[in-house]
């Protein structure tokens, strides 16, 4: 089993769910996050004083699967979320040891 | 005793009296959410402070029997003789308590107007002290020489229909010092002091702008084409400045802001307050666009003079009160107000001296004595609360709240 994360733009969102839903993804957790990378921050303006604001809002996106259904959800990720402008975003792949689900106890691929 | 009057100046007072939440409201977005709960705290309980201050002895020596021109006498201690047939002096046709209490809700809202200037880092009891010391020691003075029968400045002939000097120019220049007192917030420089809730400062704007009309046309203290007059310059000055400080930024940084358009609306009613009841619509508009062109340059002077006025008290108030002053001393025509007097353009230049004595003392002496009374109170207990709870946020170092939870 695997954990994907990924950082996406937030107005792709829909596109990258109802991708992921497509495959057979059965859930996934969305998070609002802040952080920078390559594209850095952007100017806002209040009352004419210019503030650098460092942080830019972004989505992230957790969905533990199969490790068979992760090289296509990656692709599939990366095909919705894409624009070509920087700023797209990150995917991490992290491998996971055990899933319970806490209703039944059931463990493992049972339980995803 | 007129009932339509008596009407009219009760509900004008409660307008003014929704104002100071208004401020509460348009300031508390402009700060930091871990300081939403302190900044509205400091305007809200000034209802409870001042109204105690105003009936014990606070209009007492702002309207009570003159003294050498300068001060009202305790004569009217605890609203002594003060009762519900009309003053002669003061609103012939409505009791003397109506105009009392309309006169109160000024003189709680000229204090909380001070508070923009060291929000997010005073402490709350050095916050009580102040705004009881200049209630007593700036405010009720001012209120005297303006407005108090034998004041000095009431006397010369200055014009100031609803409180530019009194209350604007008193609590922008006051803010001025307290901003140089008090000092920067932590981080000043390298911190982003980012508006926290600016849908709560528009809400709050929106108040003002409602309640100014109580402010301005209740100030006529009568039902009558003076008011109506005094309510739509208000409404036109304000509009214009919304409008003028908008292109001004749009121009000058690139975006139309809300805050900017918030902003300018409130500049335009300060712009507008001592000469509402003196010009006609067309001055207005030229008051309420050149309000809102000066009180952006105004809050533009804080970066570049190196002072922390946190929310722009002395750009707005400060800036916008000595506007007025001044342009009630130009655009004053007595076609509007018999009672008043021409300004410089309606063939009057002495006016505008007139205007720029009672502006420049009324500066002078609210710098004085705050600068004054900021030093005793930090001398006996201090001013900011320590680094650490500043950090912090003064909602749960000050007052054990959080103004948002999870």
């Amino acid at each position: 089993m695997k954990k994907i994360e990924a950082i996406i733009k937030p107005f792709k969102l829909d596109d990258v769910k109802d991708g992921l839903s497509g495959l057979g993804v059965k859930g996934l957790t969305v998070t609002e996050v802040k952080g920078f990378g390559r594209q850095r921050g952007h100017k806002e303006v209040y009352r004419g004083a210019e503030y650098q604001v460092d942080f830019i809002s972004k989505i992230k996106i957790e969905i533990v699967m199969e490790s068979g259904l992760v090289a296509e959800a990656v692709k599939m990720i990366q095909e919705k979320a894409r624009t070509g402008q920087i700023g797209d975003g990150k995917i991490f792949i992290i491998p996971v040891e055990e899933v319970v689900r806490i209703r039944t106890g059931e463990t493992g691929k049972e339980a995803i | 005793m007129n009932a339509g009057d008596t009407a009219f100046v009760l509900v004008s007072a409660a307008l003014v009296m929704l104002m100071t939440p208004g401020l509460a409201l348009f300031y508390g977005g402009m700060v930091r959410n871990k300081n939403v709960l302190g900044t509205i705290m400091q305007s809200f309980i000034i209802l409870g402070i001042i109204t105690l201050e105003w009936v014990l002895w606070g209009y007492s020596m702002s309207f009570g029997p003159d003294h050498g021109s300068i001060i009202g006498g305790l004569d009217w201690f605890g609203l002594k003789d003060v009762g519900m047939n009309p003053s002669a002096d003061y609103g012939s046709t409505i009791p003397h308590v109506a105009f009392m209490i309309f006169q109160c809700m000024f003189a709680i809202i000229t204090p909380a107007l001070i508070t923009g200037a060291f929000a997010e880092r005073l402490k709350f009891s050095a916050f009580l002290l102040f705004v009881l010391l200049w209630a007593t020691f700036v405010y009720n003075p001012l209120a005297h020489w303006v407005w108090g029968v034998g004041g000095w400045m009431g006397k010369i002939g200055a014009l100031d229909f609803a409180g530019g000097t009194v209350v604007h120019i008193s609590s922008g220049v006051s803010a001025l010092a307290a901003a140089l007192i008090v000092g920067k917030r932590l981080g000043y420089g390298s911190t982003a002091y980012i508006p926290h809730n600016l849908p709560m400062t528009i809400t709050g704007a929106a108040i003002l702008w409602f309640g100014w009309f109580g402010f301005n046309a209740g100030s006529a203290l009568a039902c009558n084409g003076l008011a109506a007059n005094a309510f739509i310059v208000t409404h036109i000055a304000s509009a214009l400045a919304a409008l003028s400080w908008m292109f001004m930024e749009w121009w000058h940084r690139g975006k139309p802001t809300t805050l900017g358009a918030a902003s300018g609306a409130v500049a335009g009613l300060v712009a507008i307050t001592p000469g509402s009841g003196f010009v006609g619509p067309v001055s207005a508009i030229i008051i309420g666009a050149l309000g809102g062109v000066f009180c952006y340059g105004g809050v533009l002077l804080k970066s570049r003079l190196g002072y922390d006025d946190s929310l722009d008290v002395v750009g707005i108030h400060g800036i916008g009160g000595t506007w007025g002053a001044l342009a009630t001393g130009l655009f004053a025509s007595t076609k509007i107000n018999p009672d008043g007097a021409n300004g410089l353009f309606f063939g009057n230049p002495g006016q505008l001296w007139i205007q720029i004595v009672s502006a420049v003392t009324t500066m002078v002496f609210a710098f004085i004595m705050t600068f004054i009374i900021l030093k005793i109170i930090d001398g006996v207990i201090g001013l900011r609360v320590s680094e650490e709870d500043e950090v912090k946020g003064l909602d749960i170092s000050l007052h054990n709240e959080a103004g948002y939870s999870l």
